[in-house]
């Protein structure tokens, strides 16, 4: 039992930590704050000057390309890095988010944005459903399982001849105004950017670290580890989901294209040359991967080796490491 | 009957996809997801032979088949080594150097359906009621003589056993003097010259198409997850299950319904058997 | 024994492919009391750990905690009835706070149904139980020890960070995988009254160790394990005085040596 003046003086000792723990700093200099800021500041203006800047609508396209494929890249660096789960089919996510945004849409009638949001949360839980099975088992159950899913669905969706077959769904509602179209996606970007740098920071954030680091010592602890991969999966996966959502608004269209394998393997490449572990790194690698494969779009399907041949120096760095 | 026949030839269809896939995991613990496009890459090269360079039948079969044994092997060499035993990287290297030579193939203008491999033996015969083409009766020959084949080799040759031990405990194997790196490049190159095999009998079925480099890519890894990853006995008893239950919805459901099939196999096997149907037990666990 | 058994091993067997492991090992720990169970190296006493804690399913034979039966179950459930174990090998988070590490468990169910405070999820409120659970452990708050980088800490109080990792789920048993191992002298002898003071507190302890002699200190009983079969069972003075485990550990001049200074 501590008495009060006991109770006081542990207080008293633990309150510079805590100040800093609980982020509030008290005595900083300008630099520091610039320092802490400034990266942001250019990172949140930038995204949200482009469209304002760019006049060519082709271009402007673009831009809400690479936001959707950021936000893929996000995910595959939150559940690679963060929580120790390598999805190697992105595109999934992608296609679940798209069909789902469609069926919304063009059969039950939801406007645009509710159809994206209920593809979001929707997707979200069934991607974590028919990923569950894999989840108790080592990591490369997990890759092996993502890799294939799209795949699988895509000659399913041509096979059975549902959900549109090989011509797709037509006639999807198409964001209300041009203007929303962008700001909309590069908004929830950003949201969801550091709203997931935000988690990471956090104690939860710091278990599925744990889950990823030492898992031993997250059972021994008392927890599930099946658990908390889950819901770790239901969060990348709703990005994901989200992204298919968009693309298909977009487009106004979706077809089994929404599963091809560029939305796999470009989020991959970016993390690798981005920076992965950054959760920016990714959105950077987009950035700049992008607009070199629309460049790039000329020689065809060859892009999509050229990713995969991207990603080759970092692999070969990390076996040293 | 017919279903007894057309499943037979879809499980040793499947086998034959998978072997390849089987055998390099099995003796150097490497899943090689560029098994599909190798696949493809003999058909294009025999293909290429056959019709470019103007070479006899026998001889590109033979030259296709050699030729993606090397390449698997320099793949494996130049690229993999560096990576070996970090699994999720060599998913996504061999994943890479798939989607390099698929894509690469289309983009070189193999698109399309017009590329064909003519079959080694034309004609058919009758079998309880059902014309079946001679080809597809060599398939099946030569299945069973392969399994019978490696069976033997892997439990009676030197080498042979010297590759399953190295399946069975890497480590001993290496104190005993069997160089891993050595044997993991035979294993790939064995691999690839299954793969080829496979293509030189089921291609002239059909034709050469980019986009069975997946197909057999996912088919490939639907039996052996089924049968166990590592387990040469559970591929092929897998290929059957999943061979028999692909010919009968084909027949009670309709035909489209064979990828659900398998997609559906590997859903199950991780629910209630992750290990696969001869896998260990230990192979599921993370090792910390 | 103290009370009644807390825990129950009965004829656990384990083979992994052909070789066995644990043959047939059978004993019970008393509520309160400190178990010691020795062995030479390869004689399964980690084996026997991972099957209590769930770690390991056992290829036959029943754990029973408090009567109820735990064979099999996955580790996070045993742990989250408070039945817990350190790890040799420790893997902390070294480039945080010591305190940090104590996040992972103070997050778990048990930690929240058990812990005294209002488990809302504040981190505020998680880094101060930390803190103080460290404390109490050792960890000077005065000097700021909790605070410092895990890294810079030397073995002894990585050792008490791991018991601290138990003691964070409110623990009815901690199984202690060789706590004096890696240690000097001087870091051994304060973490002998540590351990006093956590049986008084009503912990029962099992404790794997490969030092004798402070062993012998602290155990009520001691369990030696051979092979992968229990060799003897009894107070320490009993076990050192067994030929069977003078032969078992070979150097039988160690064992007489650690006999005249127990």
């Amino acid at each position: 039992m501590t008495t009060g003046t006991q109770q006081r003086r542990k207080e008293r000792i633990d309150r510079g930590i805590k100040v800093r723990t609980e982020g509030i700093y008290a005595l900083m200099s300008w630099r520091e704050l610039a320092y802490l800021i400034l990266p942001r500041f250019v990172i949140i203006v930038g995204l949200l000057i482009l469209p304002l800047v760019i006049f060519d609508m082709y271009w402007q396209r673009v831009i809400s390309i690479v936001c959707i494929y950021a936000l893929l890249a996000l995910s595959f660096d939150f559940l690679a890095h963060h929580v120790g789960l390598v999805s190697l089919g992105g595109a999934f996510f992608v296609g679940v988010g798209g069909y789902l945004s469609a069926v919304l849409n063009s059969v039950f009638g939801f406007p645009a944005l509710l159809s994206i949001a209920g593809a979001t949360v929707i997707g979200g839980i069934i991607c974590t459903l028919l990923l569950l099975p894999c989840l108790p088992l080592r990591g490369v159950y997990f890759a092996i399982v993502t890799l294939m899913y799209p795949l699988f669905m895509a000659r399913v969706i041509e096979a059975l001849d549902i959900l549109g077959g090989t011509d797709g769904i037509m006639g999807i509602d198409s964001l209300p105004s041009a203007w929303m179209e962008q700001y909309f996606i590069i908004g929830m970007l950003l949201l969801f950017l550091f709203g997931i740098r935000r988690l990471v920071n956090t104690d939860l954030g710091l278990v599925l670290r744990a889950v990823k680091d030492n898992d031993q010592a997250v059972r021994a602890s008392g927890m599930n580890i099946t658990t908390y991969k889950a819901f770790a999966v239901c969060i990348a996966s709703a990005i994901g989901c989200f992204a298919g959502a968009s693309l298909v608004h977009i487009y106004m269209w979706a077809g089994i294209s929404t599963f091809a394998l560029d939305f796999s393997v470009l989020p991959i490449a970016a993390t690798v040359i981005g920076g992965s572990g950054t959760l920016v790194g990714p959105v950077i690698g987009c950035l700049i991967l992008v607009p070199v494969s629309e460049l790039l779009r000329d020689f065809g399907t060859l892009r999509i080796v050229f990713y995969s041949l991207s990603c080759w120096p970092s692999l070969s760095f990390a076996a040293r490491g | 009957m017919d279903i007894l026949i057309y499943g037979t030839i879809n499980s040793v269809a499947l086998a034959l996809y998978a072997l390849g896939f089987a055998l390099v995991y099995g003796i150097s613990r490497l899943p090689n997801f560029a098994h599909g496009a190798l696949y493809v890459l003999s058909g294009f090269i025999a293909w290429s032979a056959l019709n470019i360079l103007g070479i006899n039948h026998l001889l590109s079969i033979l030259l296709a088949i050699a030729v993606t044994a090397i390449v698997g092997s320099v793949i494996y060499q130049f690229f993999l080594i560096r990576i070996r035993g970090m699994e999720i990287s060599e998913i996504i290297a061999t994943y890479a150097i798939a989607l390099a030579i698929l894509e690469g193939l289309r983009w070189g203008g193999f698109k399309g359906m017009t590329y064909t491999l003519p079959p080694f033996i034309e004609g058919s015969a009758t079998i309880g009621g059902i014309s079946v083409d001679y080809q597809r009766l060599l398939t099946v020959g030569v299945g069973a003589a392969l399994v019978a084949f490696l069976w033997l080799f892997t439990h009676k040759t030197r080498i042979g056993l010297a590759l399953r031990g190295m399946a069975q405990d890497e480590r001993a194997a290496l104190m005993l003097g069997i160089d891993s790196d050595v044997m993991a490049v035979v294993a790939m190159g064995l691999g690839s010259s299954l793969a080829a095999l496979s293509a030189m009998l089921l291609l002239p079925l059909g034709n050469i198409v980019v986009e069975s480099g997946y197909n057999v890519l996912i088919l490939s890894i639907a039996v052996c997850i089924v049968g166990g990853l590592g387990s040469w006995a559970g591929a092929v008893l897998a290929a059957f299950i999943i061979g028999f239950a692909q010919i009968l919805t084909a027949v009670y459901l309709g035909s489209h319904y064979q990828m659900v099939v398998a997609l559906l196999a590997i859903i199950l096997t991780l629910i209630f058997k992750p290990s696969g149907i001869f896998g260990q037990q230990k192979e599921l666990e993370e090792r910390v | 024994m103290k009370g009644g058994p807390i825990l129950q091993i009965q004829e656990i067997t384990k083979t992994f492919g052909g070789i066995i492991a644990l043959n047939r090992v059978s004993f019970e720990v008393g509520e309160g009391e400190i178990l010691g169970i020795i062995g030479p190296n390869g004689s399964g006493k980690t084996t026997t750990v991972n099957c209590i804690t769930g770690f390991v399913k056992p290829s036959s034979g029943r754990v029973l905690f408090r009567g109820k039966e735990i064979t099999g179950k996955p580790p996070h459930k045993i742990a989250d009835m408070g039945l817990t174990r350190t790890f040799q090998i420790m893997r902390p988070y070294f480039s945080l706070p010591a305190y940090k590490n104590l996040v992972i468990p103070l997050f778990s169910p048990r930690a929240r149904r058990t812990g005294g405070w209002r488990g809302g999820g504040r981190r505020g409120d998680r880094n101060t139980v930390g803190i103080d659970i460290l404390e109490e452990i050792g960890f000077e708050r005065d000097s700021y020890v909790p605070f410092k980088v895990t890294s810079t800490l030397p073995t002894g109080y990585l050792k008490r960070l791991e018991l601290a990792r138990c003691l964070a789920l409110k623990p009815e048993l901690i199984i202690c995988d060789e706590v004096f191992s890696g240690l000097s002298m001087s870091e051994i002898a304060s973490m002998v009254p540590l351990i006093e003071r956590l049986q008084m507190s009503g912990i029962t302890l099992i404790m794997i160790e490969h030092r004798l002699r402070e062993l012998f200190k602290v155990a009520d009983r001691v369990l030696v394990l051979n092979f992968g079969e229990k060799l003897v069972e009894g107070s320490a003075a009993e076990v050192m005085a067994d030929p069977r485990v003078r032969e078992a550990y070979f150097g039988s001049e160690k064992v007489e040596e650690v006999m005249r200074h127990a």
